[in-house]
């Protein structure tokens, strides 16, 4: 048996940004204490995001193209959509993975992501894909709307000589230390005094856990490089003194530029720190919740070749400022809008129709015509080609990673959307096929005609009277980084 | 080749509600007005009708399915009675189906009629319904405004033209049948406007502010057919044929080939096309006295003028402007306000269109009547600039 790590990551984290100065404004009035934190920004999900399709985008980030497909897919997170769905088999057809694969949904912890992690290391054959995603609500004023942030991160976990980071031990334990929790069902975590977490949690656990750990691998602490701890940085600082590693190692919590990502949060440190590691640098990882996950990585050779797409660097450069803290509210639910009349439309969806059409819905699978070559969406059996029309010609094309060309376009007040105006157009696709979609992530006023689109994997619409969300592909225009 | 069915059918008499707001009425009560006009007009019982068609868009809130609503509404003597929908070309479509009867021989006389009945939907601008079990999972959740909107910036890109030249050619199309709706008792919008309140509208879909989108009316129009002999054995001396009823409908190529740019209607070329051969028009600018085309918004008014052949590719904002299809321009369009000021009751549409040119080419349009009109055009476009039908139809004095 080979050694197992890190063959590939990505992350992804939302354009937008809501500086924690905008809630100390807003909210203050209520909690002063607000005005002391108000250093950084929190990234925040779209309306049309979910965890679900964060962690389509992070996978996508790794760029799995270049490897076998993954045995296994875990999707780690405490805010999946479905409560009983498995929301890793939407990854799985939104990717266009093998369908021959073990799929399974980790969630209930802030642990789940380093958790599934270490099962992934552990696991003997063929490669995982493990991905946790977290976009947490926090109550208006509340310390955890200062703190918190969305975000996904993707790592391929395998074997083989083409590592970027090995693992060299890996130790866990588990403790119901409740300092905080959700129950099924409830929006807002419920938390106590962070103070009995930092003295009987972080500061005793962690400890407890990487002491034996460094031992086990015969590591003097002081010869690692990177250390990611789940712990405000005094804390954290703290943490090394007590374990003999060096504070200058501590790695970049993050906090600041997108906020604390829960399940995700250390595997994004941990994609950060890969983005600027030499080979033979340590990595000390450290996950948790209701126990601690403890990581020891030496980062290889092959670190030098691979690049994300966007990566963790990428995704903060790529910032949008939410400059409204009621629209932030009306977007993760917390007030509720009025949308009108138009916004009663029956949004039943026809899961029978969605099974059928799977391929091209959640899949975003096309056809190109044998004979002419179009590509087209939807795929049908007479090619759209009016010069062509031939029968049965069409072979399944991916347009997920195609990039596409606005030829038209509006703003539409008229339809609901809740981050009106709802902006959709035609978009040209491979030079020969058009799809009329909508627009993501792009401000009114921003669109041109030509303007090249790539695609993203977003909630197309939400059923609330059965509490049902669809999602489909839509075009966001493609900025420079 | 077929000879098509120019001459072979004639209107034996027409009616049309008041369009509007209508909270006063109910379908049944819309259906009615409209075919006691057009019974009166035509001077025959009611039992000499052989056949009818129904043509209602949104079935679900008005009348339900079926034709029979016709039926039991106008107490028909149990003839075959057929409800069509074909989006906005519904009216038009429904004439087709009476005008096709009559020039089969499979019956003399033969009742088509257009109803909706709207504003019972409890808000603004078109209801909200399903677009389908596949296509609400992928298509966006598009307006009509949006969906047309889009021709503008096509548009825009294709000629050069600015979008600030095109909204002054856009706000002429309305400022327009303001001026004529003005003028007409049965329009829903008898107000008018000026080309500033145009421009300054607040925003629908970008570039189309209110004034570019039609009313939202509930009415009825109604047209009772027969052959020119039966017309003339009634006693009937002044006769508006028809001659040409053209559909063309939309196979995928905008809405799924690159080769449509987005600018222009595919399905009005072909039917217009198609329309002309049949009623023996080659030169339509000159030929065509007047026409009443679907201007469900301005910017569609405008790019359907270079569809129907009307004006050069790019020169209709310049038309426009040079008031080429005013009430006194060389090319009179939307005489009675149009979809834009006489309103937009779906399924009446196409045949309230009608219901103008026979009209005007009988000289009884009132304070409208243009001046001794003998061709007239009709044009629908039901759906989407993706994905739509248009209907062409062509109207004349019989000789």
């Amino acid at each position: 048996m080979s050694e197992r790590g890190i063959l590939a990551y990505g992350a992804y984290i939302p354009r937008r940004r809501l500086p924690r100065e905008t809630i100390a404004t807003a909210m203050a009035w209520a909690n002063p204490a607000l005005k002391a934190r108000a250093k950084g920004e929190r990234a925040i999900r779209a309306w049309d995001e979910d965890s679900l399709t964060m962690a389509v985008e992070a996978a996508r980030d790794c760029k799995l193209a270049a490897f076998d497909a993954p045995a296994n897919l875990v999707l780690a997170s405490t805010t999946l959509p479905f409560a009983d769905r498995d929301n890793a088999a939407v990854v799985v057809a939104a990717l266009g993975l093998d369908e021959r694969i073990n799929t399974l949904d980790m969630t209930a912890t802030l642990r789940a992501g380093t958790a599934a992690l270490g099962n992934a290391l552990r696991a003997g054959d063929g490669s995982s894909l493990v991905i946790a995603s977290d976009c947490r609500d926090a109550r208006p004023a509340s310390p955890q709307e200062m703190q918190i942030g969305h975000g996904a991160t993707a790592m391929l976990i395998g074997g083989g000589d083409a590592l970027l980071a090995r693992v060299l031990a890996h130790r866990a334990i588990s403790r119901d230390l409740v300092e905080h929790y959700r129950a099924q069902g409830d929006r807002f975590d419920y938390t106590v005094e962070g103070r009995w977490l930092r003295d009987e949690g972080f500061l005793k656990l962690i400890p407890e856990t990487v002491q034996p750990l460094l031992t086990d691998a015969g590591i003097n602490a002081e010869t690692i490089d990177h250390v990611i701890f789940p712990c405000p940085a005094r804390v954290a600082g703290q943490l090394c003194k007590s374990l003999g590693l060096t504070e200058s190692a501590l790695a970049d919590d993050l906090i600041t530029q997108c906020g604390d990502t829960g399940t995700t949060h250390p595997l994004l440190c941990l994609a950060r720190v890969l983005e600027r590691a030499r080979p033979g640098a340590k990595i000390l990882l450290v996950g948790f919740g209701q126990g601690v996950d403890a990581f020891l990585f030496e980062v290889t050779e092959p670190i030098s070749d691979y690049r994300p797409r966007l990566g963790v660097e990428g995704h903060l450069e790529r910032r949008r400022e939410e400059t409204s803290y009621l629209r932030y509210l009306a977007q993760q639910g917390a007030i509720e809008v009025d949308w009108g009349n138009r916004a009663e439309f029956d949004n039943r969806t026809a899961l029978t129709a969605l099974y059928r059409h799977r391929d091209s819905v959640t899949g975003f699978t096309g056809g190109r015509c044998g004979k002419c070559g179009t590509v087209q969406f939807p795929s049908t059996r007479y090619c759209v080609n009016p010069d062509c029309r031939e029968l049965d010609s069409q072979e399944p094309v991916s347009l997920s990673d195609i990039k596409g060309r606005v030829k038209s376009f509006t703003e539409d007040w008229l339809a609901y959307c809740p981050n009106p105006p709802l902006q959709y157009g035609n978009v040209e696709i491979e030079g020969s096929g058009n799809i009329m979609m909508e627009f993501t992530d792009c401000e009114p006023g921003t669109l041109r005609i030509g303007m090249p689109v790539e695609m993203q994997f977003r909630i197309k619409d939400v059923d609330k009277r059965r509490s049902f969300t669809r999602y489909f592909w839509k075009a966001t225009p493609v900025e420079e980084t | 080749m077929a000879t098509g069915i120019r001459d072979k059918v004639v209107i034996l008499g027409m009616g049309c509600t008041r369009f509007g707001e209508r909270w006063d009425a109910g379908p049944d009560d819309l259906m009615l007005e409209a075919f006691i006009e057009a019974l009166d007009d035509a001077g025959i019982e009611r039992d000499q009708i052989e056949a009818g068609w129904l043509g209602v868009f949104y079935d679900e809130q008005s009348v339900g399915k079926s034709a029979i609503p016709l039926s039991m509404a106008l107490r028909l003597p149990n003839i075959p009675v057929t409800r069509v929908e074909n989006l906005c070309a519904t009216g038009s479509e429904a004439l087709r189906g009476a005008a096709y009867a009559v020039a089969s021989g499979a019956c003399d006389i033969a009742l088509a009629l257009g109803m909706e009945k709207l504003k019972d939907s409890g808000y603004a601008g078109l209801p909200e319904r399903t677009k389908g079990s596949f296509d609400d999972l992928w298509m966006p959740s598009y307006t009509a405004p949006g969906a047309f909107a889009q021709l503008a910036s096509a548009y825009s890109t294709r000629t050069g033209i600015s979008m600030d030249d095109l909204k002054r050619a856009m706000a002429h199309v309305s400022w327009k049948s303001h001026q004529n709706g003005a003028l007409n008792p049965k329009a829903h919008l008898r107000q008018a406007i000026t080309i500033e309140q145009a421009l300054n509208a607040p925003m629908v879909a970008h570039p189309l502010g209110l004034y570019d989108c039609c009313g939202v009316s509930d009415g009825a129009a109604c047209a009772i057919v027969t052959t020119p002999e039966m017309a003339r054995s009634l006693g009937k001396r002044d006769l508006v044929a028809i001659k040409a009823l053209q559909l063309a409908a939309s196979n995928g190529v905008e809405s799924g080939h690159a080769s449509w740019d987005g600018s222009y209607t595919l399905t009005t070329r072909t039917a217009a096309g198609r329309a002309y051969a049949e009623a023996g028009i080659d030169n339509p600018r000159k030929q065509i006295d007047l026409m009443e085309v679907h201007d469900c918004f301005s910017i569609t008014e405008l790019i359907v003028m270079e569809d129907l052949g009307l004006s050069a590719p790019g020169d209709a904002p310049k038309d426009i402007l040079d008031g080429v299809y005013d009430r006194d321009g060389a090319l009179p369009c939307q005489v009675d306000g149009g979809l834009k000021c006489f309103g937009h009751p779906i399924g009446a549409s196409g045949l309230r269109m009608a219901y103008e040119i026979y009209l005007q080419l009988l000289g009884r349009a009132g304070d409208r009547q243009l001046d001794s009109p003998s061709i007239g055009m009709t044009h629908n476009l039901g759906g989407i600039p993706i994905r739509n039908i248009a209907s062409v139809s062509v109207f004349g004095l019989a000789q």
